[in-house]
């Protein structure tokens, strides 16, 4: 019995959440993409119907934008907040004064929820109240800023306030890749007189490889998930201009009772996560097992 | 011994009650949680209690019904339906489509709803000719409002048709007033666009085009004006309206930034909520053109067991249609009641003048329901042509383009 017990032990403690996965998860999964080939309205049907939920959400404009906001929204986001977290962990790397508190400060937007940083950016930046009225206050009265409420630029708004949430947690992870680079090389190298720009392009910064493809996953899945701050933001609007498909996938299923439309959408973005994570995956197993 | 003693008590109790053997049991979802609605429920929750019955409230607040509507889909789900429920307009014929929905036809007809309800908004509380919901209110979905003074100052009078308003907003962009405040949200939107469509193209236009969704009214020449209508609006409102909510727009009405407000009669809720007075400070009116859009507040009755929650659904359907429900509830709520012989006395001259409009419309067959309030369409049709008019109403798009998205999004919405 112990000996059985002893040779099963891992496969029993994991079972449980393993099991658990398997149904909320994976039977999930197999539920919603289901679902999607139904013609499902408030509650869920079960016949299957074929695939005209996915020919309704590609005629539909309101998902083309939702779609295309996903790219601009997620290329702008995961480039601008790894550049700028990249460019803060070098710089603070420098052995300055006070470290540990600019740290903090940086790292300070990440402990608000979404919720918080999409209303505080709602009034910072809507003309009547934020930046615009306060350069105009100045002085300045052609100023305008009016990316808000401009449905050509209010995805902009989005990028900023994600960026502004998310670059000091992309800095402490940059800020740790950075600590962990073996300083003797760092040390021969200035020996040699290289110059220090040389010694991060060349030396530091391929050295953090594994970093970079951290923190892209990371980004990347905060991006296509994106759902609280464009509702807090934006609302979806001016219009629909701002929807992303978290906010597209919610609308159909809560507030239009279309769960097969819903669902269709659910899929799709499905899809675009695994089409990011599984080259990563993909990339580390073979990893391993060279 | 005492617990015996109690038990025979009930018995006889029960015993002596004959008819109605269990005492009335309601859990009641709905989503009036703010001040004025919340107060207005408890009218409901102290008439119930006062016959006997014991109310379990379930109140769930937060997107416009949209987490209420999430609730009930796991409790019907789970096959443990509430017993009513805040339903309106199309939504109470999708519910009774996936067959949870009760049957009060014996109350309905006892109490003669027929009878005092305008038929079109009875029809709504109808399935497959059985009644299976009670209306609350009626509110006019069609109204503009107006700070009189800035009115007076200008020289403007409430417009009647949408030339005269086209007149007066620029009038009154001349003198540096914003003509119309708005919120840019997608049902202000709608709901402005609602009233421009039954204003041009008329009742039987509105009925075509948003009830009906007839794709020739839907392309017609009646659509591209009420678009190119729409975009003159867009120049009227102030550059700061996207995602404005709808009572601060009334606020700038009140405090004489703006001059008009396009928006349902909760509207009325807070300008009177802040002290002004109808006729005199604001102005109500029907928006341009003829016939009345309505947005009706129900209870829908879904299937339950268990006789005490029967007993509980009669009464409580029977309380929210008799007169005196009808008239406190309204009074809170700033709406009409939904049966016509309520004494309007106590009501102010914008709920007389909406009774009234409801009167004759519903006799002429003008009296509609409110696409932008989910009173017309099922979720997924009305939300298309949302999509496309807030789209519309937020970018450059031309009339002609709209029209075509117009058309390929409802065919594209079943």
């Amino acid at each position: 019995m112990s000996e059985w017990l002893e040779n099963h032990l891992p496969k029993v403690v994991l079972a449980p959440s393993f099991i658990a996965v398997l149904i909320f998860v994976y039977g999930f999964i197999g539920w919603t993409a289901w679902v999607s080939l139904t013609r499902s309205k408030l509650l869920p049907k079960y016949e299957i119907k074929g695939f005209i939920q996915y020919e309704r959400l590609f005629d539909s404009p309101r998902w083309d934008t939702a779609i295309n906001n996903l790219y601009i929204f997620g290329a702008l986001f995961i480039v601008i907040a790894m550049v700028l977290g990249l460019l803060l962990a070098i710089l603070l790397d420098q052995k300055i004064r006070v470290e540990g508190a600019i740290r903090t400060i940086y790292l300070y937007p990440m402990a608000l929820s979404m919720i918080v940083t999409g209303t505080a950016w709602k009034w910072i930046l809507n003309p009547g109240l934020g930046i615009e009225s306060m350069v105009q206050g100045w002085g300045f009265t052609n100023f305008e800023f009016d990316w808000l409420v401009n449905p050509d630029y209010a995805i902009y708004t989005i990028v900023i306030a994600a960026i502004w949430q998310s670059s000091g947690f992309v800095m402490a992870l940059f800020l740790a890749g950075l600590r962990s680079v073996d300083g003797e090389i760092i040390k021969a190298a200035q020996v040699d007189g290289i110059p220090t720009w040389r010694i991060y392009t060349a030396i530091i910064i391929p050295s953090m490889a594994p970093i970079f493809l951290s923190a892209f996953i990371v980004l990347a899945h905060l991006a296509i998930k994106s759902f609280d701050l464009v509702i807090a933001l934006t609302g979806g609007g001016p219009g629909y201009a701002t929807d992303l498909p978290a906010t597209y996938m919610y609308a159909m299923a809560f507030s239009r009772g279309d769960i097969g439309q819903a669902a269709s959408s659910a899929m799709i973005m499905m899809l675009v996560v695994f089409a990011i994570v599984v080259p990563y995956l993909y990339s580390e197993l073979r990893a391993k097992n060279d | 011994m005492k617990r015996f003693a109690f038990a025979t008590v009930s018995t006889l109790a029960v015993v002596a009650g004959s008819s109605v053997l269990a005492e009335p049991q309601a859990e009641v979802l709905h989503w009036w949680t703010s001040g004025g609605e919340a107060k207005s429920v408890a009218v409901l929750q102290e008439e119930f209690a006062s016959n006997g019955g014991t109310w379990t409230d379930m109140p769930v607040a937060g997107g416009g019904g949209d987490a209420a509507m999430t609730a009930l889909r796991a409790r019907v789900l789970a096959g443990n339906a509430p017993t009513a429920v805040q339903l309106k307009g199309p939504a109470i014929q999708e519910w009774y489509e996936e067959g949870v929905l009760a049957d009060i036809s014996s109350v309905a007809e006892a109490e003669g709803w027929a009878d005092v309800l305008p038929a079109s908004i009875a029809g709504h509380m109808q399935c497959e000719g059985t009644w299976c919901a009670a209306p609350v209110n009626v509110h006019r979905v069609d109204w503009i409002w107006a700070n009189a003074d800035v009115l007076a100052a200008n020289g403007i009078e409430m417009p009647t048709t949408w030339d005269e308003f086209n007149a007066a907003a620029d009038k009154l962009q001349a003198a540096g007033v914003i003509p119309l405040a708005h919120g840019g949200q997608a049902w202000q939107d709608a709901t402005v666009f609602e009233t421009v469509v039954l204003g041009i193209g008329g009742p039987e236009f509105f009925q075509k085009a948003l009830v009906d969704l007839d794709p020739e009214a839907l392309t017609s020449d009646t659509m591209v004006q009420v678009f190119d209508q729409m975009r003159t609006l867009r120049g009227y409102v102030d550059e700061n309206f996207s995602g404005r909510d709808w009572n601060l727009a009334t606020a700038m009405v009140m405090n004489g930034e703006a001059a008009f407000q396009i928006m349902g009669d909760w509207a009325k809720g807070e300008f009177l909520a802040a002290g002004k007075k109808p006729g005199e400070d604001f102005l109500c009116a029907s928006t341009p053109g003829d016939g009345y859009l309505y947005n009706v507040d129900s209870f829908a009755m879904f299937d339950v067991d268990g006789d005490d929650k029967k007993a509980g659904q009669d009464l409580l359907a029977k309380l929210i249609v008799a007169p005196n429900f009808q008239k406190v509830f309204n009074l809170n709520k700033g709406s009409i009641p939904a049966r016509t012989d309520v004494g309007l006395e106590d009501f102010d001259i914008c709920a007389n003048l909406s009774a009234e409009d409801m009167g004759s419309t519903s006799a002429a067959g003008s009296l509609l329901p409110s696409y932008a309030h989910g009173m017309a369409l099922r979720g997924s049709q009305s939300g298309a042509i949302t999509d496309v008019v807030t789209a519309h109403f937020n970018s450059d798009m031309s009339s002609a383009d709209a029209v075509q998205q117009l058309a390929d999004a409802v065919a594209n919405s079943y």
